[in-house]
């Protein structure tokens, strides 16, 4: 067994931050991550960082245009903390060397991005997350903190008291992906989740492979809630045929988009009067969707991004890296013609339920960066919120989990201070719903009647999966992972994508069911105990159906339009009833829906939900 | 899926293709390649073009090469051959995809982000180091060879040992270390815009590892800081942000006996890297760096 003071499981932009910061807390910190650090997701991001370095501009203001953006249902503790720390937090990455674009005077440059009232988006050409990630890495190699990489997290050790708020985490359990060892690491303090989003639950994203959720669907079996996960980003600008990403950035310079008549339809068809391209993403997703559905769409799938009248220089200078992703997957030339374009799922704002300090309702138990919910985002995130959300909570998750001395949070965690229980209208059975309800197939928590001593509950975990391990190598004529996990993905492309119906959502709940029953015979093709990633994709297929009902779930129980969140049969944002989180706990097997209420106050005032136009 | 019969040509013998991959010296192996290749290509436009003519996807062909020192059958290496329905737009990672989900799950290679930053796929294809999500299948002649990264241990099929890659990566400091901050927390420090362009192109490498893999010093001098760890030398010692006492202690690093001194300028590295970074380019300007500095102190 390997021991640790603290965990973090996931080497991103989160999880790099909270370790330099538990490390600067004096703990003995180690990284057990399924990628080593320079190959994870948060390098993909590209547009920038939100920060108010500029005496014109305010973190009051930054967190007045974050909690409109969030449709009011972010947290306002949880938005105070990421605008008042994140010009710390970036201008701490400058000192650490991050290669920022640069002024004339050379200062850190700064560009206007969708939703800011200033412009405040902090950036490093179109790779603001490739810097980030390498110039927090190097930061990991200067401190010589150890990382575990190509360990895959397989589940938490977490104790099984009834009430998911008297539970503890005392560490991990891992798979060594190059000789298949199944090892346990005990955290003395704590452990940290910085495993990403679950984009790989839908089939058309700008998330990497390897972004299966695997720390909420941890988090949900141990008990911790997952929050507002109906609420995903279907970013306007991504290239038809891979789904890759272009950034914000694009429009933030100024880059326009046509229909197939050549309109500049987010003016001219009255989408967005005042901000036009620059509306918030949700708004522009819908808009373009419109259009193709409306049959003004190119060769009825995308739209047209055109940024040519930017000209060749400032192309080169600040989205150099545009030309390259438009060229290299889907044959356009940014400089000589415009780029085709559509809405992809992009991020997760939901996740696992924490409060300010990344804490979560299982103590020793955190999480930080997309795969947690504070809830800084809320119904929608706006552009340049991410980078900083992994900076600035990250570290004090880190920082927490260290033990070293931090203002209580107000944010509550757990089914404690005011919620409400609801009922959940579901055409079929969720969760384990009946079936062999096998906990180690499923990678549920150890059996009841488990033991509270930390060593001997890290060995049964152990023993658990190892099992699991067995059982999946094992079998005879089962199903590939890969049917059920394309069955997933087209369910959820297809009936929870932007647009959302009743039926449609149903629907879907019922061929998760399917996958679910399906999974119950998968099997592992690969034999090898060397390198096995047949194995490792099984096991992340689970977390996705897990992840991928939890979503469909909150967006069935919704029955409002609010942010990302679009409802045919309610097409308005209903305050009176819906100022509320949506929270999901895993109850054993058998989810149970309920809801928390937005908290609004924040330090100096009250945020009164307005109408939100752009 | 395709409906052409020879999918996946496992029952090859393996003799016959240890005989390909394994005994054969690589200057032969690649001419008899460019022969099979020419055949090939002809079958497989013939097979294309009758395809189009009943209206199917054509398919392509890929020779991936397999490894697994645990598996009886897999212990030789061996070339296996998928056939795979091509789509437009598709790239080499795409058409691994689509063999190992539909054709053979055991099939293993490292892959994530699908657009180029995340570095897990760097293979030898065709006989270059490039990535396979950045390299479109219309631009290779079939058969298509998919092979791991040479001068570095096969771990099974396409993965190799990173940790030699790594170590030398960790061994030139690879962090910003500046002579002084700034004192106050909210405090930049100032960067020209010329000198963030000087060090711009060096911050774009992804630690794929094709230049290193391409670099014939380093497959000869096992301690060769190689093209990479220069190049992320080369990116601190050129930002002025750390000031010259620090440059200096780098240029130390950096001149040791297998550091720069050993690159003999065959710009392979150049050639292959996949974010177009002048890696040659970079380790002549630290030696033109190194030669300043000694001058300084003579």
């Amino acid at each position: 067994m390997y021991e640790h003071d603290v965990i973090v499981v996931g080497a991103g932009g989160a999880g790099l931050r909270a370790a330099i910061a538990a490390e600067e807390a004096g703990a003995d910190v180690a990284i057990v991550s399924k990628l080593h650090p320079v190959r994870s997701h948060t390098g993909a991001a590209e547009g920038g960082i939100n920060a108010a370095l500029r005496d014109a501009d305010s973190w009051e203001d930054h967190a007045y245009d974050t909690m409109k953006g969030s449709d009011y249902l972010g947290d306002a503790p949880a938005i105070e903390t990421l605008c008042k720390n994140s010009p710390y937090e970036v201008i701490q990455l400058e000192h650490w060397g991050m290669a920022f674009s640069r002024e004339e005077d050379g200062r850190v440059s700064q560009r206007p991005f969708g939703g800011l009232s200033f412009p405040r988006t902090t950036y490093a050409g179109a790779e603001t997350g490739h810097q980030l990630l390498h110039t927090l890495y190097e930061q990991l190699v200067k401190r010589g903190i150890q990382v575990y990489d190509e360990w895959y997290v397989m589940n938490l050790a977490v104790t099984d008291e009834e009430r998911p708020e008297d539970r503890h985490c005392h560490g991990v359990v891992a798979y060594d992906v190059q000789t298949s060892e199944v090892a346990g690491f005990k955290a003395r303090d704590g452990v940290i989740l910085a495993t990403g989003g679950p984009g790989q639950a839908f089939d058309h994203t700008t998330n990497a492979v390897s972004c299966t959720g695997d720390g909420q669907a941890m988090a949900y079996r141990a008990g911790v809630p997952l929050e507002d996960m109906e609420f995903i980003q279907f970013h306007p600008t991504t290239l038809p045929s891979t789904g890759v990403l272009i950034s914000e950035g694009v429009r933030g310079e100024g880059g326009i988009l046509y229909n197939n008549d050549g309109e500049r339809f987010m003016y001219e068809r009255g989408y967005a009067n005042n901000d036009g391209e620059l509306a918030s993403r949700d708004v522009v997703s819908r808009a373009e969707l419109t259009e193709v559905n409306e049959g003004r769409g190119i060769e009825d799938e995308y739209v047209h991004l055109d940024m040519r009248h930017l000209g060749e220089e400032r192309i080169m200078d600040r989205l150099e890296n545009i030309l390259h992703l438009a060229e290299d997957f889907e044959g356009a030339d940014g400089i000589e013609e415009p780029m085709p374009v559509k809405p992809g799922q992009h991020y997760a704002m939901g996740g696992i339920e924490t409060d300010e300090n990344g804490e979560t309702c299982v103590g020793g138990l955190y999480a930080a960066g997309e795969c947690a919910c504070a809830s800084v985002h809320g119904s929608n995130r706006l552009g340049g919120n991410a980078l900083p959300e992994l900076i600035v909570l990250g570290k004090r998750a880190g920082y927490h989990a260290a033990g070293k001395e931090m203002e209580p949070a107000e944010i509550e965690t757990g089914q404690r201070g005011e919620y409400e229980t609801a009922t959940i209208d579901s055409p079929v059975e969720l969760g384990e719903g009946g079936v062999s309800g096998d906990a180690v197939a499923d990678g549920g928590a150890v059996a009841a009647g488990g033991p509270a001593d930390p060593d001997t509950l890290l060995e049964q975990t152990v023993e658990a999966e190892r099992r699991r391990v067995d059982e999946l190598q094992s079998g005879e004529d089962g199903i590939h992972h890969s049917e059920v996990r394309s069955k997933v993905q087209q369910t959820m492309t297809a009936h929870v994508n932007v647009f959302r119906e009743e039926e449609g959502l149903k629907q879907a709940l019922r061929d998760i069911r399917e996958a679910r029953d399906e999974y119950e015979n998968v099997q592992v093709m690969d034999p090898s105990k060397t390198f096995n990633t047949d194995l490792l994709q099984t096991i992340e297929t689970q977390n996705l159906l897990d992840l991928a009902e939890a979503i469909t779930v909150g967006a069935l129980a919704r029955k409002e339009f609010r942010g990302a969140h679009w409802r045919a049969e309610a097409q308005e944002r209903k305050d009176d009833e819906w100022l509320k989180h949506t929270l999901l706990s895993w109850n054993d097997g058998s989810p149970e829906l309920w809801y928390r209420p937005v908290i609004l106050e924040g330090e100096n005032k009250t945020y009164e939900p307005k109408v939100r136009s752009y | 899926m395709s409906t052409q019969p020879p999918q996946q040509e496992h029952e090859e013998s393996p003799a016959d293709t240890v005989d390909e991959s394994e005994s054969t010296p690589p200057a032969q192996q690649r001419r008899e390649g460019a022969k099979t290749d020419k055949r090939s290509r002809d079958a497989q436009r013939q097979a294309e073009a009758d395809a189009a003519a009943k209206g199917d996807d054509p398919t392509r062909h890929i020779k991936v090469f397999r490894y697994d020192p645990e598996i009886e059958g897999k212990q030789e290496p061996r070339f296996d051959d998928f056939h795979v329905p091509f789509e437009k737009g598709m790239t080499v990672l795409d058409a691994l995809i689509y063999a190992r989900d539909q054709y053979d799950p055991s099939l293993t290679f490292r892959h994530s982000c699908r657009q180029a930053v995340c570095g897990s796929d760097a293979f030898f294809v065709n006989g270059d180091q490039r990535l396979g999500c950045k390299t479109q299948l219309s631009e290779l002649d079939d058969p298509v060879r998919i092979e791991p990264l040479p001068h570095q241990e096969v771990v099974k099929d396409l993965v190799v040992d990173m940790d030699h890659f790594y170590e030398e990566m960790e061994a030139v400091d690879p962090y910003f270390d500046p002579d002084e901050t700034p004192e106050g927390e909210l405090e930049e420090q100032r960067q020209s815009r010329a000198n963030r362009e000087k060090v711009k192109m060096s911050t774009r490498c992804i630690w794929c590892g094709a230049c290193f893999s391409s670099c014939n010093i380093a497959a000869g001098d096992n301690q060769y800081l190689g093209p990479a760890a220069l190049n992320k030398a080369y990116r601190f010692a050129m930002d002025e942000r750390e000031g010259e006492g620090r440059k200096t202690e780098r240029l130390e690093t950096i001149e040791q006996e297998h550091g720069v001194w050993r690159c003999q300028t065959q710009f392979s590295c150049t050639n292959v890297c996949p974010k177009d970074i002048p890696l040659t380019e970079h380790i002549q300007e630290l030696k033109r760096e190194a030669v300043k500095k000694n001058l300084k102190f003579w």
